[in-house]
């Protein structure tokens, strides 16, 4: 078979998780327990295995790309769109990457979520999770891109909420819908714009037409198509709904909020760089800038936070934050580097986390852990891996990726936001060191004190973050959870979890060697080349200047990793016994509090957003609204009140008006024609 | 007078049409008792159907007689109708005044 007829087939990627969903959905709770998970692992697998297919057909085919549509979806005057797929370099790096993390995340699921009473809808809903990624990711317009779009959007709120009895959990998958939402207005604004400028939302009219925009048009589109992708990447200001997303189960975590779903609006950049390089840079700078800061705000807030997944939570966020800052500075193949680096260490740390969670009665309080390495070993080793990886510790994956993303930042000139990266480092290996100290190393604090003899249970953990109700008197900001004490001490996860810890863990260790940076091993630049051919990249002028920043990078993320070491060597003596909040000052509590966000958007809504909405119900409803309505009525009224005394009931009256019309018919006439 | 020099042209038949629908027209308009309009009103239908004819013969238009022919099934069944509406209101008043009736006034 030729290798494009291979590629016409590239629509089962997608169809095997959504066929799990419609199963999985109508008869789910038939299926039972352990087998509805495995069937959603296997499809998953499959999905995987012929994505691998599609890898080896790609590379047979030459130009790189290979657009398949499928029917046409909707049919209207000059609007045709179709239903079709994209299969290029960049699309099928995803689809590997989401299929493959996906797999390994949904047999973890199968351990994590034994038990629950919504095993089957679980199931479900990750699969159609996948399949909406898969058809973001190989739509081949915006059009289709956004059917996905919206489709993980509606998942993320789903599995967010999926123990909607706790209100957190309800409100926090609110929150994360709408979050989001507020930069889909963005994304859809921006496909009107597109379609009014060329006619066509397909990505291959995108390629040929976007050079030729005006800067400022191109300008616009792109910082619109960003503000989708701040929304769903979770970056500044919009970043607010991912570290409540943590309510979610662990595994939704991994899967969502680190490795696939809020890497769209990376996608998103990437897929649409035609439009960024039309704008002749300005949106470009714009992103770099975003990507930075948000990359600073994040790291310094996971710093602080002691809770095991917000720590993690505010570190994806961080993580987005560079990739953005190597969008903005044209490194593409970079930040899809780090991508892929970030999906395997990242989702092996939040699936070490959650065994973590697991084995220890659903504690979540990193200041009542410790030690955690002698009871769940295989965990402890694949978090630990997963740390280095993430501290920019070399030879493994995050060195290679954060490195190259930051050098390429150098030599792009972009000096300041290379200094605000390389300080964003330099945190995360601190509060990663301190995470993965104050869980698995040092003195252990797990286990209830004798003399309080307090049997706690899950639900003293219970928090309610970031929950913005309007008729609570004060904000509810989000309180630290109660530290929660053990009768006994937690256990390994079965294999079903430890297996993809460790998976993913290997992943992160070797993962760098997709893209070293050397000529004739960059294998994941030379890949994506043909998608950024027209992009104006900046290769790294000098191997000598190249080797001093890698340097540069790997002494400071050792200094961040030194002193978190140094502080929590022997772990803390008591639970409320951290010295960081301390020593940070008032910096500090702007780091617990995460810069006010929540509070500051909570008395937004309360104040100004109530007042205008008062103003429009009261007045502007009453008196405009309701007055159109009204006045159309008494004007029909009022004339028709006057117009009724012609009607007299009087026949010669009419036969008068009969009259008087034909003659001034006649007399119309008469001049007319005279 | 010379008989011969008196030719009877189309314009004299127009003029009488003309004429008899004027006068159909005033009595419509002055006239109170309804069975007096009613006959103005066969009066200004026929002074149409004279005109049509009149053209028919000068234009040499078989067409006009046709279109009286269906004047006259429309001015019958008008005949019908109108006929019986005056015939109920004889029964239901004294007088066949147009203007005591004025019931559908707005």
């Amino acid at each position: 078979m030729d290798a494009r007829d291979l590629l016409d087939l590239v629509w089962i990627v997608p169809a095997l998780p959504a066929l799990g969903a419609a199963v999985l959905l109508l008869f789910g709770r038939r299926i039972g327990e352990p087998k509805a998970g495995w069937l959603a692992t296997g499809l998953m697998a499959l999905s995987f295995a012929w994505s691998v297919v599609m890898l080896l057909a790609l590379r047979d085919v030459e130009p790189r790309t290979h657009t398949v549509d499928l029917f046409t979806w909707f049919p209207t005057g000059g609007l045709q769109v179709k239903f079709g797929f994209l299969a290029d370099p960049l699309s099928i790096t995803f689809v590997l990457f989401v299929t493959g993390v996906g797999t390994l995340i949904h047999l973890y699921s199968l351990g994590y979520m034994r038990g629950d009473e919504n095993f089957g809808r679980f199931f479900a809903f990750m699969n159609l999770f996948c399949a909406s990624m898969l058809i973001l990711v190989l739509g081949s317009s915006f059009l289709v891109t956004f059917l996905g779009w919206e489709g993980v959007g509606l998942c993320s709120y789903l599995l967010v909420s999926f123990w909607f009895q706790r209100n957190s959990a309800a409100v926090a998958g609110k929150k994360a819908f709408v979050t989001t939402r507020v930069g889909d207005v963005g994304f859809m604004i921006a496909m009107f714009l597109i379609f009014d400028q060329l006619g066509s939302l397909n990505y291959s009219a995108m390629n040929a037409g976007a050079g030729k925009l005006a800067a400022g048009t191109a300008t616009a589109i792109s910082l619109l198509l960003f503000m989708g992708a701040v929304g769903k990447s979770a970056q500044f200001p919009l970043h607010v709904w991912l570290p409540d997303a943590m309510e979610g189960p662990t595994p939704v975590s991994a899967l969502i909020h680190a490795a696939t779903m809020v890497t769209a609006g990376v996608f998103l950049v990437a897929r649409a760089h035609p439009f960024f390089e039309a704008s002749g840079g300005s949106a470009l700078t714009v992103v770099s800038i975003i990507g930075a800061v948000t990359a600073l705000l994040a790291a310094t807030v996971a710093l602080i936070q002691v809770d095991i997944k917000r720590v993690l939570a505010y570190s994806t966020i961080s993580q987005l934050g560079f990739m953005f800052l190597a969008l903005g500075v044209r490194a593409y193949a970079a930040a899809i580097f780090l991508m892929v680096a970030h999906a395997f260490y990242k989702a092996s740390l939040f699936l070490g986390a959650g065994s973590v969670i697991h084995g220890g009665a659903d504690n979540q309080d990193i200041r009542t852990m410790g030690g955690l390495r002698r009871y769940m070993p295989y965990t402890a080793l694949g978090f630990t891996v997963a740390w280095l990886a993430i501290s920019g510790v070399p030879p493994l994956a995050g060195f290679w990726a954060k490195d190259e993303v930051l050098s390429r930042a150098y030599f792009a000139g972009d000096y300041g936001v290379w200094v605000i990266g390389t300080l964003a480092a330099l945190l995360t290996a601190f509060y990663m060191t301190r995470e993965t100290w104050l869980v698995f190393f040092g003195n252990e604090r797990f286990l209830a004190a004798e003399a309080d003899g307090v049997e706690t249970e899950a639900e003293e953990t219970a928090h309610t973050p970031g929950e913005m109700s309007l008729e609570s008197p004060t904000v509810p900001a989000w309180v630290p959870p109660q530290p929660a004490r053990l009768a006994h001490p937690p256990h390994e996860s079965p294999p079903t979890m430890t297996f993809p810890i460790m998976a993913l863990a290997l992943l992160a260790a070797v993962g760098g060697m997709l893209s070293l940076p050397f000529k004739a091993i960059e294998f994941l630049n030379d890949w994506l080349e043909p998608v950024f051919a027209d992009a104006r990249q900046i290769d790294p002028t000098s191997f000598v200047a190249g080797t001093t920043l890698e340097g540069i990078s790997v002494v400071f993320g050792l200094i961040g990793l030194f002193l978190a070491y140094r502080i929590y060597r022997r772990g803390i003596p008591t639970p409320d016994g951290d010295p960081l909040p301390a020593q940070l000052g008032v910096a500090g509590r702007w780091f617990q509090h995460a810069y006010y966000f929540d509070e500051e958007i909570a008395n937004l809504v309360r104040g100004p957003v109530t007042r205008s909405a008062e103003w429009l119900s009261q007045v502007f409803d009453l008196r405009v609204i309701d007055g159109a309505v009204n006045g159309v009525a008494t004007l029909v009224r009022d004339t028709g009140g006057r117009l009724r005394r012609i009607q007299t009931g009087l026949v010669r009256n009419y036969a008068l008006g009969v009259v008087l019309g034909a003659v001034a018919l006649l007399v119309y006439l008469a001049v007319r024609a005279g | 007078m010379n008989v011969a020099t008196l030719e009877i042209t189309p314009n004299y038949y127009l003029v009488v049409g003309a004429l008899l629908f004027t006068i159909g027209a005033v009595g419509l308009l002055l006239r109170r008792n309804v069975l007096v309009m009613f006959m103005c009103v066969e009066l200004m239908l026929n002074a149409a159907n004279l005109t049509f004819v009149t053209f028919s013969r000068a234009l040499n238009d078989i067409g006009g007689q046709v279109i009286v022919f269906f004047t006259l099934v429309v001015a019958a069944a008008e005949v019908a109708v109108g006929l019986a509406i005056i015939v109920a209101i004889f029964r239901r008043r004294r007088g066949a005044t147009a203007d005591d009736v004025h019931l559908l006034r707005g």
